[in-house]
């Protein structure tokens, strides 16, 4: 609806002024030809566009649209280059830090700014009441951030073996008045604090992302191929095989998706290997994600069969495959690219609630779902909230997706 | 009127085969039956386990006749409210199932009220003040209730509610009431802890019901009639609520057919985190556990029951709009 707002508005800015331009030209006025010659410019640079110059003018009317792809776009890089963003490596851990609080950056020491950002030390202390061990932050010790360090080694995507990271700490500068605590603070930089195990959230959340957000692709991914497929016999058609494909739509449908999904799930073997659950959790959620596209497939087809380029083209002889595909199929791919982005959040929140639940990629598989199953327990929550962090990243990764999604499909189909 | 409904219920048939089917394929889909990993469970205990109790156990649950005959069999003692035994609880399922999933639906309609309340009122009020503050505070809310996973935010609100007030909204009973029987002390004790996953299964559904509520509302009100009213000096109230909120509406129930496989879908994983006594907790330890007469008897009852009311919705819809009964 947005869009059709912003595509009458893109029209009446041209045939406003080109109006009143007319009115000017009548009365002689030769001031105004620059206004005039302008406005037919940009009429004709309208006529010339190409559909994809034209959507890509409607999409950049829409902010949250853009925003939305900013950020979806800023996710798929950090999924990719998990390994030198994250300061450490997912399974490097350190019992002594369990449950080790987010340190904060800081820029101004004792009210002077440092130049570079740093971190205090923390320490441990044990606490007189509880007397359980709590981490303290060591203002007399600061470890300043940089850039381009040395650490764990890796091997990016699995073959180049590095051990750069984008930022890691320095030497630690003490204060004159440090004690021995300082000393034998921790030396570690977890921006959103540790987990069980004392291992980087941070680092965790962007390994996570790589799985969250590739179950996501690859599913809709099948579910396209799905979905055209059937989709599009359904619609060419027509007849009984169209009736079957819409009760099957239907029957998916009616039918509440995650007791299905967790009976599906829980049937996959219990010795199949990461990746193989991996791809059978992908499997098992377009299998039901499918219909979506199909739906709006068929819808296409429907309405495009009556349209008279169709006719003119068969009437010009073009064969069935050839009316498909080169006719059909290009004047509604954008609108089903716009329609699979849509589907992308759905595919996310479902592998991120199934393996929540513990019946989809289980440890030591990282993806957000898999880290929020530590939040299962209330108790370790109320002792470190930071664990909910993960869902976080699910809830914008989601926004996102679908501020994105709605933008593209305005642009792609402003009548829908 | 009797046609449409009739027409609706012969259209449930091949839906309740296919779920029946899939049910039956669930059960027989773990690797193994489930009578190896019972037996190998007893053996793991010490039990000694003889091969004629074997070749009974086998035997009586027609594990040696071919997979339709044992679908028909199933599904015949299923008609008859026989749904097999559960090996993990050594209890028929029957005795398990029907007090968790009466309160499944139980949280599913309470979320469904919850949906529609939120919906009708904040949608009503987007549309009325559109561009308003409160109507991009809502409009942000919405966006960010559709993106939320359902169990995430129950696990932010049993965290705000632990941390910040002490309280502990898990469960749907007080302790003294868990394993008593119903009474009017335990139904209204029953009340008192519902709202908490009657807002979290229906936070998703309301931001959807909030959206279309007010575009629809927005439609309605930009129409010449309702300028015409406005125009003759008609109360601003009235003008709203006497058509354009009433033509509006309409979503409401057509959109609860694909609104209840949702409600149930949620429901299933809040149940989970809050532990409440519904189906979702037993129905997940079933499957981890491979309990899958227990399962597929869940999923089965889960399924219908939603397909029932989809059937109830569209009875209502029927009612409300004459052109889907005479069209249909």
């Amino acid at each position: 609806m947005s869009a059709d707002q912003s595509l009458s508005g893109q029209t009446q800015t041209t045939t406003e002024p080109s109006a009143a331009a007319t009115g000017d030209l009548l009365g002689a006025d030769v001031e105004d030809t620059d206004t005039y010659l302008s406005v037919e410019e940009d009429e004709e640079r309208i006529y010339i566009a190409t559909p994809l110059q034209m959507m890509w003018w409607r999409f950049i009317k829409h902010k949250m649209a853009i925003a939305g792809g900013i950020v979806v776009i800023l996710l798929y890089l950090i999924a990719i280059f998990a390994e030198f963003l994250a300061p450490y490596n997912p399974e490097t851990y350190e019992v002594a830090l369990t449950y080790a609080p987010p340190q904060r950056l800081h820029f101004f020491h004792n009210g002077e700014f440092q130049g570079t950002p740093f971190v205090y030390g923390l320490t441990q202390a044990r606490n007189p009441d509880t007397l359980r061990m709590e981490f303290q932050i060591d203002e007399t010790v600061r470890y300043p951030i940089r850039f381009w360090v040395e650490g764990d080694s890796y091997k990016l995507w699995g073959v180049i073996p590095n051990s750069r990271h984008l930022f890691g700490i320095g030497e630690p500068i003490y204060d004159a008045s440090a004690g021995e605590a300082a000393e034998t603070s921790f030396s570690t930089i977890f921006l959103l604090g540790a987990d069980k195990l004392g291992r980087d959230m941070f680092t965790r959340i962007i390994y996570g992302s790589r799985i969250s957000l590739s179950i996501g692709l690859i599913g809709v991914a099948l579910s396209f191929v799905f979905g055209v497929v059937l989709g599009g016999i359904s619609g060419f058609y027509g007849g009984v095989i169209d009736v079957l494909i819409q009760r099957i739509i239907e029957f998916i449908r009616s039918v509440p998706s995650i007791p299905l999904w967790m009976a599906l799930s829980a049937s996959l073997p219990q010795d199949w290997s990461n990746i193989r659950v991996y791809f059978g959790i992908t499997i098992i959620l377009s299998l039901i994600g499918w219909t979506f596209l199909a739906r709006a497939v068929r819808g296409r087809f429907l309405s495009m069969r009556e349209e008279e380029f169709i006719l003119a083209a068969r009437f010009a002889g073009a064969g069935e495959m050839r009316i498909i595909l080169r006719h059909m199929v290009p004047s509604f791919f954008s609108h089903l690219i716009a329609s699979a982005t849509l589907a992308v959040p759905a595919m996310i929140l479902s592998e991120t609630s199934l393996s929540f639940l513990g019946l989809g990629l289980r440890p030591p598989t990282i993806s957000w779902g898999v880290l929020l199953q530590e939040s299962q327990n209330l108790r370790s929550v109320a002792l470190a909230p930071w664990l909910l962090l993960p869902g976080v990243f699910v809830i914008i990764t989601v926004l996102a997706l679908n501020f994105f999604g709605d933008g593209l499909r305005d642009a792609a189909d402003p009548y829908h | 009127m009797s046609s449409f409904i009739f027409r609706r219920l012969i259209l449930m048939v091949p839906t309740l085969f296919m779920i029946s089917l899939i049910s039956f394929i669930i059960i027989e889909l773990p690797p193994g039956d489930y009578m190896t990993s019972y037996i190998a469970n007893r053996m793991a205990m010490g039990d000694d386990v003889r091969q004629d109790e074997i070749d009974a156990l086998v035997k009586q649950y027609g594990l040696d006749q071919p997979a339709p005959v044992r679908y028909t069999k199933w599904l015949g003692n299923v008609m008859q409210g026989n749904f097999g035994f559960s090996f993990e609880w050594q209890l028929p399922v029957s005795d398990l199932i029907w007090e968790r999933l009466g309160l499944t639906v139980v949280v599913a309609f309470a979320a469904l009220i919850f949906s529609w309340i939120v919906g009708l009122v904040i949608g009503i009020f987007s549309a009325v003040y559109q561009y308003s503050i409160g109507d991009y505070i809502f409009t942000a809310l919405s966006f960010v209730g559709l993106g939320t996973p359902n169990f995430m935010l129950a696990l932010i609100m049993m965290w705000v509610a632990l941390a910040y007030f002490g309280t502990n909204i898990s469960g749907l009973f007080s302790p003294e009431f868990i394993d008593q029987p119903w009474s009017f002390a335990k139904f209204g004790d029953m009340l008192k802890h519902l709202w908490a996953p009657a807002i979290i299964v229906g936070t998703a559904g309301s931001a959807g019901l909030v959206r279309t509520m007010r575009a629809n509302l927005l439609d309605e009100l930009s129409k010449p009639y309702v300028e015409t009213g406005r125009a003759k000096g008609l109360n601003e109230m009235r003008l709203v609520f006497k058509y354009p909120t009433r033509v509006a509406l309409n979503p409401f129930v057509s959109t609860m057919g694909w609104a209840l496989p949702q409600l149930v879908s949620g429901s299933i994983i809040v149940s989970v985190v809050l532990s409440l006594p519904t189906t979702g907790p037993l129905l997940l330890r079933a499957l981890l556990t491979q309990d899958m007469y227990l399962a597929s008897s869940f999923l089965l009852m889960l399924s219908t029951l939603t397909i029932i009311g989809t059937l109830i919705s569209d009875i209502m819809l029927a009612l409300l709009d004459p052109r889907i009964r005479m069209g249909g």
